[in-house]
């Protein structure tokens, strides 16, 4: 598996305050990668360090073989899909239309929607099996059929690259286990998908590799079994679990 | 699968005959809004007279149709397009439907500085400082408004700024007025406040077209920015969308829109909040299919309106913002009670 992101000793914060410490890391082609570590780690400074939308204060991203630093604004936001945690919708657009956002990377300013276009929109539809609703205004939907309509505007960039930033809070089991499902399928498409999760059976059951961070450190990167092994979990996260007959993490306890 | 993609295909025509059908509405409504406009006034001169004096200027009636009427009529568009669009962009701006250049404050702010260059002389040394001291005006209030957005105040609190930053304008306003010594200050003071469109000029006309039209033009290329927004800012970015840059072209947008046409009829509210919201449910929620209808849509209500004050009050006693705010203030408090509804 050859890493589409690369992270070299990264350091990255907000004015004086250190967020990322020296993180090691790389997301993989083809696979899910499962970014987990207790709240203010720095889960989300990574992604947003990686899409270009915080600097890095020391060293290297690397994305597709090239610094990130070489990459244009138009580029990257073709290379990189992004997910933010808590998406919403801030106007009721209709579902199609809220989807055929994610295509603005590839629009030329005033540009009229191309084939290409319509077709990327209705495939990520499509896949997030959100096509019965294109027409309903995103205020008519359920919580779990906004999720699957934002999800698909971040899949119709059509970008190499998925970055997802807790997009399995607030939804129930079983749209938790369908979106799980619709990232491994974006892998298997040969999408390189990183996910930050809280929830760490998800990660162990879902996720190709896993990245733990601690307070602005990676503590390393490797199988789920491995990196959510019993000593992690309880120097990560203060916790202990059961596992299943894979080893996957499953009813966790404190320490 | 086919036969939802195709049904949906359907629904998506309808939605857009349903725009087209409302832009003819509009594009009618605004040429019989502008005839009338043109053709009633106190002067009962018959049409045929007055387009004969508006294509000769011969006479009375040449008088009337090119000083008096056209203005008024052409002024009644630009000011409400201007209005209208503005409105429209500011809504996206802040992803907030009670944004609008009165309520917030800009159109006070751009009475401000119209007042500031007409009474302490500065319209002698330069016909622009008219409409740049507007303009200057609606740019420091939606400047700070933007900043105050930036420092993560929410709806609510945005439109309490905007109602603070109106009532300072206002009261510097009347503060100015009452510097500059004018026995009509106090008149003019309600000229300024409430926004009228009787006795314009030609010459105000051909200052705020320009302005709005340029202004326009900004908002449109942020339009597709506005339209990102609505997944929120870092998604936005995410997109390859320049946010500060879009922000930065609303703003001055709605300045130049907004401070042309409050110098030319002085403020003039509501008219931005009320036509957006209407025509949302013929347009859609995106903010890019707004601003062009809301300046259409805009054009045809403040047209409606001054011909309105005509036909009740012909003695020219009832001015255009009272109408306007008559229309716009149970509206603004009804999408309050809805907005909290809805949270």
């Amino acid at each position: 598996m050859s890493a589409a992101v690369s992270f070299d000793r990264v350091a990255a914060g907000y004015g004086a305050r250190c967020v990322l410490d020296g993180v090691d890391a790389r997301l993989a082609t083809g696979a899910v990668t499962g970014i987990v570590g207790p709240n203010g780690a720095g889960k989300t400074t990574l992604l947003r360090v990686a899409l270009g939308l915080l600097a890095p204060s020391g060293g290297a991203v690397t994305i597709l073989d090239r610094p990130l630093g070489e990459w244009s604004r138009g580029a990257l936001s073709r290379t990189l899909a992004y997910l933010p945690q808590g998406a919403a919708a801030h106007w009721p657009l209709q579902a199609r239309e809220l989807v055929t956002l994610g295509r603005l990377p590839h629009r030329a300013p005033f540009a009229a929607l191309g084939g290409a276009d319509a077709r990327a929109v209705e495939t990520a539809l499509a896949r997030c099996d959100a096509s019965a609703f294109a027409t309903r205004r995103m205020d008519e939907l359920s919580a779990g059929e906004r999720a699957r309509v934002l999800f698909a505007r971040a899949l119709a960039t059509e970008a190499p690259i998925l970055l997802a930033d807790e997009p399995a809070a607030f939804l129930d089991p079983a749209h938790q286990l369908r979106l799980m499902d619709l990232l491994r399928q974006e892998a298997a498409r040969g999408t390189a998908v990183a996910v930050t999760l809280h929830d760490l059976s998800l990660a162990s059951r879902h996720c190709d590799e896993i990245v733990v961070l601690k307070e602005g450190r990676a503590l390393g990167q490797g199988a789920p079994r491995e990196a959510l092994s019993d000593a992690a979990l309880a120097g990560v996260f203060g916790i202990a679990a059961e596992r299943g007959a894979d080893g996957a993490v499953g009813a966790i306890r404190r320490l | 699968m086919d036969g939802s993609v195709s049904a949906s295909m359907g629904f998506t025509g309808a939605a857009r005959g349903r725009a087209r059908g409302a832009s003819a509405v509009l594009w009618i409504a605004l040429a019989i809004a502008f005839a009338l406009s043109f053709l009633l006034g106190p002067a009962n001169i018959a049409p045929g007279a007055l387009l004969h004096g508006l294509m000769t200027g011969e006479g009375a009636a040449g008088v009337i149709a090119r000083e008096i009427r056209l203005p008024r009529a052409g002024l009644a568009l630009v000011v409400g397009a201007a209005l209208g669009a503005s409105g429209a962009a500011l809504q996206g701006l802040f992803r907030n439907p009670l944004a609008e250049p009165g309520v917030t404050g800009v159109t006070s702010s751009a009475g401000l500085g119209a007042v500031i260059a007409i009474y302490f002389g500065l319209t002698a040394a330069s016909v622009l400082a008219l409409p740049a001291f507007a303009i200057a005006g609606a740019l420091a209030s939606a400047g700070l408004l933007y900043l105050l957005s930036r420092a993560g105040a929410g709806a609510m609190a945005l439109v309490l700024a905007g109602v603070a930053i109106a009532s300072l304008a206002t009261a510097l306003t009347a503060l100015a007025l009452s510097f500059a010594q004018n026995p009509y200050a106090m008149s003019d003071m309600v000229l300024w406040m409430m926004g009228s469109l009787k006795d314009r000029t030609l010459g105000d006309l051909a200052f705020a077209a320009p302005f709005t039209a340029l202004g326009i033009a900004l908002l449109l290329t942020a339009s597709r920015g506005l339209d990102a927004l609505t997944l929120g800012e870092e998604a936005a970015r995410s997109l390859g969308i320049d946010v500060a840059s879009v922000r930065g072209r609303v703003v001055v947008g709605v300045a130049l829109a907004t401070g042309a046409a409050t110098a030319a009829a002085g403020a003039v509210s509501f008219v931005g909040m009320v036509v957006p919201h209407v025509l949302r449910r013929f347009y859609g929620y995106e903010p890019s299919r707004l601003i062009l209808p809301s300046a259409l849509g805009g054009a045809v209500l403040v047209s409606v309106a001054d011909v309105a004050i005509r036909l009740v009050a012909p003695d020219g006693q009832l001015l255009l913002g009272v109408v306007t705010a008559m229309l716009g203030a149970p509206f603004f408090l009804w999408l309050i009670v809805r907005l909290r509804s809805e949270a």
